[in-house]
């Protein structure tokens, strides 16, 4: 067992901890709990929300998958992956202001309650909880699973015990503190991601001896390494290029990405948000893959691609500064599972459970149901980790793909065309996820392209022919 | 379902839709320029590679040197084009 290096990490996450316990002591003062626990008061500054949606955005897939991946596909992995540059302004412009207002004037706490203000429709928020409720499940499970492999192998202690106490230190605080404690702890856990990433990138290329030296090391091995179509010469442009829609321009639509464009405090907190947002989301993820990638001549011959983020740490870093930089992709993992577990509870508390099981519920109720049913969640997510599958990268992007593909249109036409309504929102979520998952099934990748490219071009098409289709019926509805 | 002032073209939108479209237009010039180092100048035979700063020409143009380009880019943006406005309404400014 690494011991400076187990302490170090474990000495990291109590301090953020304690943050995430502190702010649940504000919570208990102010008089807006769903406000408040779901949402941070809508008082988010630039910085913390910057880092908050870095925090939320890189996720297992790409601080323990990506870099994995990138040390068996060389250079052309990194090329897909700075697609994900985008996602820091196009979110922010697409939805900003808009969205910011428009979500006040609705009251919405919520993606779901947005929806169900924006289109009046029991169907609407019923189709969009359920989507939230499976493909987030699938994606927090991911997350879980990440978090234990790597405390299992930064320490040597078992995976289940691994879990176990990544579990605990996450349910707690989610538990207690709700959304400004996860958005506090995340804007601390964004400094670290950022800084460790710095650190070991340049004791990555330190360690094999310059960036010359890594890259002809790289040619000689297999010169497609260095190319931008992966190791096998299989990663198509066109394939690399619907990347930017599934982790580039799509991110827009994840809920959990989404819910945060609510939450700024005022323009200012937005416009500094876009930049800090832009250059840490960039840096992180060119730094990540890169030390994937560098990472090869180093330590050739590791055989789990979720294993090279530990394993080049502990090889090119003194075992204690190892146990905080890596820290960071394990802050990077629980603020990303914080968020979805809270946005799950959210989902089943405030959109199904207020809106139509029991709508005058007492605040005292909802409040223990809220922690409560955040609990139960990670529990069971618990108990799904335990058996792991072995594809983390694939279960993460599959849910992703699939929460773009059915809340795209439903959110950004919602948005920005008056005319969208109700039946055109309803029926592109069902074509988007039904269209996403018979692809999957039968292993279609249309045109080359991964299937959320289809997808979303299949429930853009249903959304805007039916809305117009419908026009008519709705306005006589309305009168 | 909307309320009466949100028919008329809220002032704020105005501004919120430049913005979005903005936001495109550099989505759109990211693409072009990531794509067209990558493969313009990846898909040489990896022997006849050039390189900058020890990585190879396709590599720092399309991926890191674009990342400086659009980290400026945003910060011009944002601080010659992008208005403040208030976000809350006023008759509901206080809650």
């Amino acid at each position: 067992m690494n011991w400076q290096a187990t302490i170090a990490l474990f000495g990291c996450l109590a301090i953020i901890f304690s943050i995430g316990m502190f702010a649940s002591r504000s919570l208990k003062s102010s008089d807006s709990f769903l406000q408040d626990y779901f949402l941070g008061g809508r008082s988010l500054g630039g910085f913390v929300l910057a880092m908050t949606m870095t925090a939320t955005y890189g996720s297992a897939s790409s601080f323990i998958g990506g870099p994995g991946v990138a040390y068996n596909e060389g250079l052309g992995w990194v090329l897909l992956s700075v697609t994900q540059i985008a996602t820091g302004y196009f979110t922010l412009t697409i939805l900003g202001k808009r969205f910011a207002i428009v979500s006040r004037q609705y009251k919405a706490v919520t993606i779901v309650d947005f929806l169900k203000e924006r289109y009046q429709s029991k169907w609407v928020v019923l189709l969009s909880s359920v989507s939230i409720i499976i493909f987030l499940f699938s994606a927090m499970a991911a997350q879980w699973i990440g978090g234990g492999r790597l405390i299992q192998s930064l320490t040597g202690l078992s995976y289940t015990t691994a879990l176990f106490i990544f579990v605990i230190t996450v349910l707690l605080y989610v538990t207690f503190g709700g959304f400004r404690a996860v958005t506090l702890t995340d804007a601390v856990q964004g400094s670290i991601m950022f800084v460790g990433t710095l650190i070991l990138l340049i004791a990555v290329i330190i360690a094999g001896g310059g960036i010359p030296a890594i890259m002809s090391d790289l040619f000689n091995e297999n010169p497609n390494l260095i190319t931008p179509f992966g190791a096998d010469g299989t990663l198509t442009p066109a394939y690399v290029s619907s990347y930017w829609v599934l982790v580039g321009v799509g991110v827009v639509a994840l809920p959990q990405i989404a819910v945060r464009a609510m939450s700024y405090k005022d323009s200012r907190s937005l416009h500094r948000a876009l930049i800090i947002g832009t250059i840490v989301v960039g840096l992180i993820m060119l730094n990540m893959h890169l030390i994937g990638v560098f990472a090869r001549p180093i330590l050739p011959g590791i055989e789990v691609g979720d294993t090279v983020m530990p394993l080049i740490a502990l090889e090119v870093l003194p075992q204690w500064l190892a146990g905080i930089v890596l820290a960071a992709p394990l802050a990077a993992i629980m603020s990303t599972v914080d968020s979805l577990l809270l946005l799950v509870s959210s989902t089943i508390v405030k959109d199904v459970y207020l809106n139509y099981i029991k709508p005058e519920a007492q605040p005292r109720k909802i409040q223990r149901l809220s922690m409560g049913i955040t609990a139960i969640l990670g529990i069971i997510v618990f108990l799904l980790a335990l058996n792991p599958p072995d594809l983390i990268i694939w279960l993460n992007l599959f849910s992703i793909g699939g929460l773009e593909a059915a809340f795209i249109w439903p959110i950004i036409m919602g948005i920005y065309w008056k005319k969208g309504n109700k039946y055109g929102a309803v029926t592109s979520m069902v074509v988007g996820i039904v269209s996403y998952i018979i692809f999957h099934m039968l292993g279609i990748e249309p045109f080359g392209m991964h299937q959320v490219v289809t997808s979303i071009a299949l429930s853009f098409i249903a959304y805007v022919a039916v809305s117009i289709g419908t026009d008519k019926r709705v306005l006589k509805e309305v009168t | 379902m909307e309320k009466p002032q949100s028919d008329k073209m809220d002032y704020r939108f105005k501004i919120a839709n430049r913005e979005a479209l903005i936001g495109v237009g550099l989505a759109i010039f990211n693409f072009i320029w990531w794509f067209g180092f990558a493969y313009g100048l990846g898909s040489k035979d990896p022997s006849e590679y050039t390189y900058v700063f020890g990585l190879p020409a396709w590599f720092f143009y399309s991926c890191v040197l674009s990342f400086i380009i659009i980290s400026i880019l945003v910060i011009i943006v944002v601080k010659l084009f992008f208005v403040e406005v208030p976000f809350e309404d006023d008759e509901e400014f206080k809650e």
